[in-house]
């Protein structure tokens, strides 16, 4: 079995996704075990890319930053391999198909599973491309996460049957970042998605307050929040873990 | 291997957000039914002939080819076409395409400002709204053209993201169609992307060569030996080689801008320099550092000026049917004035890059051998820029 379900053993479960290297590793490590300390239940950790498409503003400028303090993929595999150390909740790599390609998939996706990554959650990869990486994947025990979105309508099943981990169920049209209001009709998604597997769900994109996060939770499985979180390593800097822990405490409270 | 839609070899495919994946098969289904339909087709070969101007002529240089001394040089002149480059073949069949989808408005990406010109045009024409992005370093370098299209009725949203160029303009026009895709089309300027892109650009703009073909064989009876091409995304050397593909003598070559040299950080061409990738849309090469990180490429063509190539000339390139060979700065600013000079023609600093690979191909062939280049368009909106080149200040 998958050591992602663990993350969906206590309640809903609360996602939240940090840029690895944003401003340094160091603050990274610090954010992560704050975010876990805090109840936590799976962490998203971002590997940079120079050129995230999918990515509103504020996650585009974690990515820069990370990447501009030198931060590199073999660096973030031996930061994992540190955190491993004391973190055990099921964490997952968010990052994009030219990241993992370059690596070399094999050597990438073999790393992955030796330092303790769960999962790989990569939005320029659709149904129709994860034969770039699934037999890999699926090889070496690393869930390929699948998502899917407001306008996949037909698609969803098709999805949903061969998912692995969990189901990103992208809230919004358009690119991360925070929003105030999401007007997909959520809970008919998820209805679509159960009837065709038992992979948990969890909402992500906007999302940022505890009532956002409570109303996602009340109709999927857990809740997924990244530019709210990165919004405070941006303002905060080196000092953001204890505002970043306090953050993930109260969205897990709501969501209950 | 991956065998998903829109293959050639290993390049290509469809690397989007799920967002945009009903997006694409729409666009698909689409193209396969109107490609064929006898209506779009009379209606596309009429805006072409009696609003863009083609065919676009096929030019004997003679001037060109005295002052070489070598092979016969034949111009394919797509600066004549409206609006001034190859760029309005394509955008007239997407918008066309667009407005028969039932969509209301335009979104494309833009470099130098040609494709972001032609998509205003074609919205203009057929009264769909438009929106273009464009690299704020880009609408520094093309501040006319940004004119242009705010004269015809569009909006140009300057994108200040990574290099501020065509890749970051090609990304923010992404992220806009997945945060609206109902009333929405994006008309991508070049042979690049997810499928069905590539070929949907390919398609509309082999009429270069449908027409060269032709026009070759009228005037000399014969096929060329070599036709040349600038490549950026590839949009003009594909639609400028396809037609030759089948005829194994005529060599294709596609001139990268190499910027200050393939051998330094500041260069662009892809082929030459990059190593093959997963990005924008699709598999490719690309210019990109040993983790996948994309390059801040640089060419003094903010046309060329791009880190990827479309997958088709990849593939031509893995087979060897094309030769992709790298152009610096100043072998295309010379050939730039060398082409104004002897035959009154400006060339747009892109093409140049063109001219002048034939500038040393062209003197070690014999005299009863062909070229043709493709002038992709005209140079008027590279003036100040050059002159800025050569150290010369002048006031658009």
């Amino acid at each position: 079995m998958s050591k992602i379900k663990e993350a969906f053993n206590n309640g809903k479960a609360f996602i939240p996704f940090v840029t690895c290297g944003d401003p340094d590793l160091e603050t990274t490590g610090r954010i992560v075990r704050e975010m876990v300390k805090n109840g936590a239940d799976l962490v998203e950790l971002g590997i940079p890319f120079s050129d995230p498409t999918a990515e509103g503003p504020v996650i585009q400028g974690a990515n820069i930053r990370a990447l501009s303090g030198g931060v590199t993929t073999d660096r973030i595999f031996s930061f994992v391999e540190e955190l491993r150390r004391d973190v055990s909740v099921p964490l997952v790599f968010m990052t994009y198909a030219n990241v993992v390609f370059s690596y070399g998939a094999e050597r990438f996706i073999s790393t992955c599973k030796s330092i303790g990554i769960d999962g790989l959650i990569l939005p320029d990869l659709p149904f129709e491309e994860k034969g770039e990486f699934l037999p890999l994947c699926r090889e070496y025990g690393v869930d390929l996460i699948s998502l899917i979105a407001p306008t996949s309508a037909d698609r969803i099943a098709m999805i949903a049957r061969e998912a692995d981990g969990f189901i990103y169920i992208v809230s919004s049209l358009g690119v991360t970042g925070v929003r105030s209001e999401i007007t997909t009709d959520i809970p008919s998604l998820v209805a679509l998605v159960r009837e065709n597997t038992d992979v948990p769900c969890a909402v992500g994109f906007g999302i940022s307050t505890p009532e956002q996060a409570a109303k996602m939770a009340q109709c999927s499985d857990g809740v997924i929040v990244g530019s709210a979180i990165v919004r405070k390593i941006a303002e905060l800097g080196r000092e953001a873990a204890p505002a970043v822990g306090e953050y993930v405490r109260e969205m897990k409270n709501a969501i209950r | 291997m991956n065998t998903s839609k829109g293959r050639f070899g290993v390049h290509g495919g469809q690397y989007i957000p799920e967002t945009l994946m009903n997006a694409v098969i729409e666009l698909e289904r689409a193209y396969e039914h109107y490609k064929n339909d006898p209506d779009f087709i009379r209606e596309l070969d009429e805006l072409m002939k009696n609003y863009a101007g083609r065919p676009s002529l096929l030019y004997y240089a003679e001037k060109l080819t005295k002052a070489l001394g070598g092979a016969k040089i034949y111009l394919k002149r797509e600066d004549l076409n409206h609006t001034g480059s190859h760029k309005i073949n394509n955008v007239l069949g997407q918008a066309l395409l667009a407005k028969k989808m039932g969509k209301t408005r335009l979104i494309a990406e833009t470099g130098a400002g040609q494709h972001g010109v032609a998509t205003a045009t074609a919205a203009a024409l057929l009264g769909m709204e438009c929106v273009v992005f464009m690299g704020e370093e880009d609408t520094k370098r093309q501040a006319l053209n940004v004119y242009r299209m705010k004269l015809l009725g569009s909006k140009v949203v300057p994108v200040t993201s990574g290099t501020a160029t065509l890749k970051d303009a090609v990304s923010e026009a992404m992220r806009e169609w997945t945060s609206r895709i109902e009333d929405t089309h994006y008309c991508l300027g070049s042979v690049m992307g997810p499928h069905p892109f590539p070929t949907i650009v390919r398609d509309f703009q082999s009429v270069i060569s449908k027409e060269a073909r032709e026009q070759i064989l009228e005037y000399e009876g014969r096929l060329p030996d070599a036709v040349i091409a600038c490549v950026g995304g590839g949009s003009n050397a594909m639609g400028s080689f396809y037609n030759f593909i089948g005829d194994e003598g005529v060599r294709l070559i596609g001139c990268e801008a190499a910027g200050r040299g393939i051998d330094t950080f500041e260069t662009a061409a892809t082929v030459n320099t990059g190593r093959l990738g997963i990005f924008h849309g699709m598999k490719s090469y690309f210019c990109q550092d040993e983790y996948g990180q994309i390059a801040p490429v640089y060419s003094i063509s903010a046309g060329l000026d791009y880190p990827g190539i479309g997958p088709e000339h990849a593939y031509l390139h893995d087979i060897g049917r094309a030769e992709y060979v790298p152009v610096t700065d100043d072998e295309a600013v010379e050939a730039f004035e060398f082409l104004s000079r002897t035959e009154g023609i400006i060339p747009a600093i892109e093409s140049a890059h063109a001219v002048a690979y034939a500038m040393k191909l062209a003197p070690i062939m014999s005299s009863d051998q062909i070229i043709i280049i493709t002038i992709s368009g005209r140079g008027d909106k590279d003036c100040a820029a050059i002159a800025r080149y050569r150290g010369e200040e002048i006031y658009e």
